[in-house]
């Protein structure tokens, strides 16, 4: 079966025999073929070439987490997102980046009725579009209603549920004065002339201005979400009204922001192009940030848990409190966990202390209540400590001395490293403490969350970070019917001091009848444990990196932000 | 020819069933694109997210109207990336992941097949040993390992090339290294499984017998046969690195296809699910229909009928 020679054992005979010995046959043709063989790396190159896209480099690179679901305002929920989007999306105000509290900005005054519950806004007159676009009074109505609009699919809308008729209009209710469904127009956000706008809240709501700046709240362009609908975020040029506009969006590559020239605060904006790194491996992230292809990482979360010891002693290692508590939720509507015994009884026997230091390893504040200190006025109350002694008596007391006939149950978490380690140690614990025997059970976690919130759990992993400065957004989630409830337990008594507490002008006064409802939650019912706060990482060169603080909100709005050259 | 035609024509019945098939596992799978951590603020929200995204029709209807909407053109949004159609995310992430997938394979060809070659026709001496133990250690040593030991070293210690990311031609060198090694490993023990056997095959006896010299019986005679085994791996071999690899994209933040590949099955992004693996599947079965083409050529004694 003659063949003819080809490029392929050509290059084979160069590759592995010396000197080559010619082949019989070919000719011209041949070498031709060899050329064209060897031709095909440079061709491979070629194509490297095109598919590469070579951009020029940003002024400041921030490692930021996991890919944005979305960079709406209104869809976003996660803080990754909101990074981003509060740099696009500016609301009334926003959070300046020392405090973390609100400060005037596409309002540039407010007036406040005595009882403090109607708000008049004071648009800036130089309150532009990136795209030119005057923002108007209207707009905001327009953003708040589209909010507020179910089929919209905000995750978030009850931040706006403090406006009179709000929720009423969301949740699809009756008008009982009218017969038919609140509209809209019922919703009482009204713009009375092109820069002014009035909101009437449903009582005093002491930490309305916070939420005004809470991406929910954004203004967004009507015009452009009108005409492109669901991909309104991927046509060029977005119209934005915070301090960037969005140059590109790739996903799993980069979100690149430009100073927005049109902003009315522009001359405050002091980089000019920013991009986030969507990562989500923390070796990925340390290895960008350590090469100098990163400047700043800015989640505990991006930094491998095992080096903490060491990376943690750097001067570029940033720490700080911020709002956000690692708890465990107990199912309450399943034995023997509808015995608040037993349920004191799993609190005391944990050493929150032991944990942090084994686990997490990043000076985390191991705690008993709920809501972090810190937030104004408010003194939250303590909780059940380590007691081992007491634990053991309470579950003898339930009928279960020494984890007797204690019938088998689960601790439900998502499947992640940390979230694991808790769960071995709990589980460790509960044997030495209780002489009870419990399962692990991981999910991933879609499975994890669709179980938690369908109550098909026995304990479970949880955590929360507050979306404002105020112990409402820690407290309000465990009233009845609240989604984020997931334990089974309602009380009308703490429901109700949540309400009371809420219609009060008097910060002290609101303050106690909160700390009321908490002592409720972890000291007389306890669905869930704390316990502890997490602590805030943030890496960045002091040197080099100008404009971030440590704040309870992990606030750091990108324009204050800025490395020398 | 009619073979292939036939072969052809049964390609959208088979992707058909594979969208039913694929469709049918997901639903089965408990949790929904709409489970979070943070519950949606009302109840009526999550029912108006799933009315638009067709989630309370019976699920036959949402097939039915899914594989409708394909047969436009139309994959449908995203149920996780939701300002984003999977049209728009397989557009962006494909043609990264086929430059990094066509570089793998350039390189597990090219060092794959020479290692082989070269590890058969000296069998037995140290050249092949050492041929042999080169293409284990790369079968042997996982991307997980490769990746993260490249990076050490060319990228951290002697700060060579970049960690990550995928912005210039240097950034493209260790992601293929890392993809392309370990099939180099495949293809050179598959390369010289194939010449041994073919060694023994009474027409290369034929040939020595003639008076040929090593040389022209191994490169003219062998090696279009000994070949073929490669031939036949090579078809879901790039369909493989074609539609990118979930490791090395991860380990090096490239913006390709393959990160969605796993992440859009634990995130329930139906639409996306199923997108890709309609790519995958159409990649891998017109390949597979393209190796079989190859196979006639290059062994004249194979005919299909």
């Amino acid at each position: 079966m003659p063949t003819k020679p080809n490029a392929l054992s050509q290059l084979l005979r160069a590759f592995c025999f010396s000197p080559p010995a010619p082949l019989s046959g070919g000719g011209k043709s041949r070498s031709f073929a060899l050329r064209a063989f060897c031709l095909l790396p440079f061709a491979f190159c070629l194509l490297l070439l095109g598919c590469t896209r070579s951009d020029p480099p940003a002024d400041l690179v921030l490692v930021n987490g996991a890919e944005p679901d979305s960079l709406d305002p209104a869809i976003i929920s996660t803080q990754t997102e909101m990074r981003i989007v509060k740099a696009l999306f500016e609301g009334l105000t926003r959070l300046e980046g020392k405090n973390a509290t609100a400060e005037p900005a596409i309002a540039h005054r407010w007036d406040m009725s005595p009882d403090g519950s109607i708000y008049t806004f004071h648009l800036r007159t130089n309150a532009v579009w990136s795209t030119g676009q005057p923002i108007t009074a209207e707009d905001v109505v327009w953003s708040w209603r589209r909010a507020l609009d179910p089929m919209t699919g905000a995750e978030y809308a009850s931040q706006l549920f403090f406006i009179k008729g709000a929720e009423d209009y969301s949740t699809g209710k009756t008008n009982a004065a009218t017969g038919k469904p609140f509209t809209p127009e019922d919703i009482a956000v009204r713009a009375l002339d092109p820069h002014t706008l009035r909101v009437e809240l449903i009582g005093p709501t002491a930490f309305f201005l916070d939420l005004c700046a809470f991406p929910t709240l954004a203004v967004v362009p009507r015009f452009w979400i009108e005409k492109h609908g669901d991909r309104w975020l991927l046509q060029q040029p977005v119209p934005t009204s915070g301090t960037y506009t969005l140059e590109f969006w790739r996903l799993n590559d980069r979100v690149r922001l430009r100073r927005n020239a049109r902003h009315w605060d522009a001359a405050n904006i002091r980089s000019e192009l920013v991009d986030f790194l969507p990562i989500k491996s923390s070796t990925t992230a340390l290895n960008l940030y350590e090469t100098g292809a990163a400047d700043v990482i800015w989640d505990k979360n991006l930094v491998p848990n095992e080096l903490m010891d060491v990376l943690g002693k750097r001067p570029d290692c940033h720490k700080f409190d911020y709002l956000g508590t690692y708890f465990f939720r107990f199912n309450v509507k399943r034995k023997p966990f509808t015995d608040v015994r037993v349920r004191k009884a799993f609190a005391l026997a944990v050493d929150r202390q032991k944990l942090v230091n084994k686990i997490t390893r990043s000076g985390e504040t191991p705690t008993s209540h709920f809501t972090p200190k810190g937030m104004g006025v408010y003194e939250p109350p303590d909780g059940w400590g380590y007691d081992p002694e007491q634990a053991r008596k309470l579950l003898a007391e339930a009928g279960f001395p020494g984890g007797k006939d204690f019938p088998p149950f689960h601790y439900l978490f998502k499947t992640d490293k940390l979230d694991e380690q808790v769960g071995v140690e709990l589980q460790e614990i509960w044997r030495k403490e209780l002489g009870v025997k419990m399962e692990l059970r991981a999910m991933e976690p879609k499975v994890y969350y669709s179980a938690q919130s369908a109550l098909d759990y026995d304990l479970s992993r949880s955590s929360w970070i507050g979306d404002y400065n105020d112990p409402n957004t820690f407290l309000d989630m465990f009233m009845a019917g609240n989604g984020n409830n997931r334990t089974g337990w309602s009380n009308p008594a703490y429901d109700n001091l949540i309400r009371t507490a809420n219609l009060q002008t008097d910060p002290k006064k609101r303050a106690a009848l909160l700390r009321q409802a908490e002592t409720l939650l972890i000291r007389d019912d306890l669905p869930i444990v704390p316990l502890w706060f997490y602590a805030g990482v943030n890496f960045y060169d002091p040197k080099k990196i100008e404009g971030i603080h440590a704040n309870l909100l992990d606030e750091h709005p990108i324009h204050t932000i800025q490395k020398q050259k | 020819m009619s073979y292939f035609l036939k072969r052809a024509a049964f390609l959208f019945p088979l992707l058909l069933l594979i969208s039913v098939l694929a469709f049918a596992l997901l639903k089965l799978a408990p949790g929904g694109p709409f489970d979070k951590e943070r519950a949606p603020a009302t109840a009526e929200i999550k029912r108006a997210i799933e009315a638009k995204y067709h989630l309370d029709e019976p699920v036959w209807q949402q097939y039915l109207r899914y594989i409708g909407g394909v047969l436009q053109g139309d994959f449908g949004p995203s149920f996780k990336y939701r300002n984003h159609t999977v049209t728009d995310i397989i557009a962006q992430g494909l043609p990264v992941s086929v430059a990094l997938g066509g570089m793998a394979f350039a390189l597990s060809l090219g060092i794959g097949i020479p290692l082989g070659f070269w590890s058969a026709a000296r069998r037995g001496q140290w050249g092949d040993y050492t041929g042999s133990f080169l293409a284990i250690l790369a079968v042997c040593v996982p991307a997980l390992v490769v990746g993260p030991l490249l990076v050490m070293g060319l990228a951290i210690q002697w700060r060579l090339l970049p960690v990550a990311l995928w912005t210039s031609p240097a950034h493209v060198i260790l992601p293929t290294l890392t993809l392309g090694l370990y099939f180099s490993g495949r293809v050179a023990r598959l390369m010289r499984e194939g010449m041994l056997t073919t060694l023994h095959e009474q027409y290369i006896v034929t040939a020595r017998a003639k008076g040929l010299d090593d040389t022209t019986v191994l490169l003219k005679h062998a090696l279009r046969i000994a070949i073929l085994p490669v031939v036949s791996y090579s078809g879901p071999l790039l369909a493989d690195l074609l539609t990118g690899s979930f490791i090395v994209e991860n380990l090096f933040q490239i913006p390709g296809v393959g990160v969605f590949m796993v992440n859009s099955s634990l995130n329930r992004d139906y639409p996306m699910v199923i997108g890709l693996v309609l790519l995958y599947a159409t990649l891998l079965l017109v390949l597979n229909l393209l190796v079989d083409v190859g196979y006639s050529y290059l062994d004249r004694r194979v005919k299909y009928d």
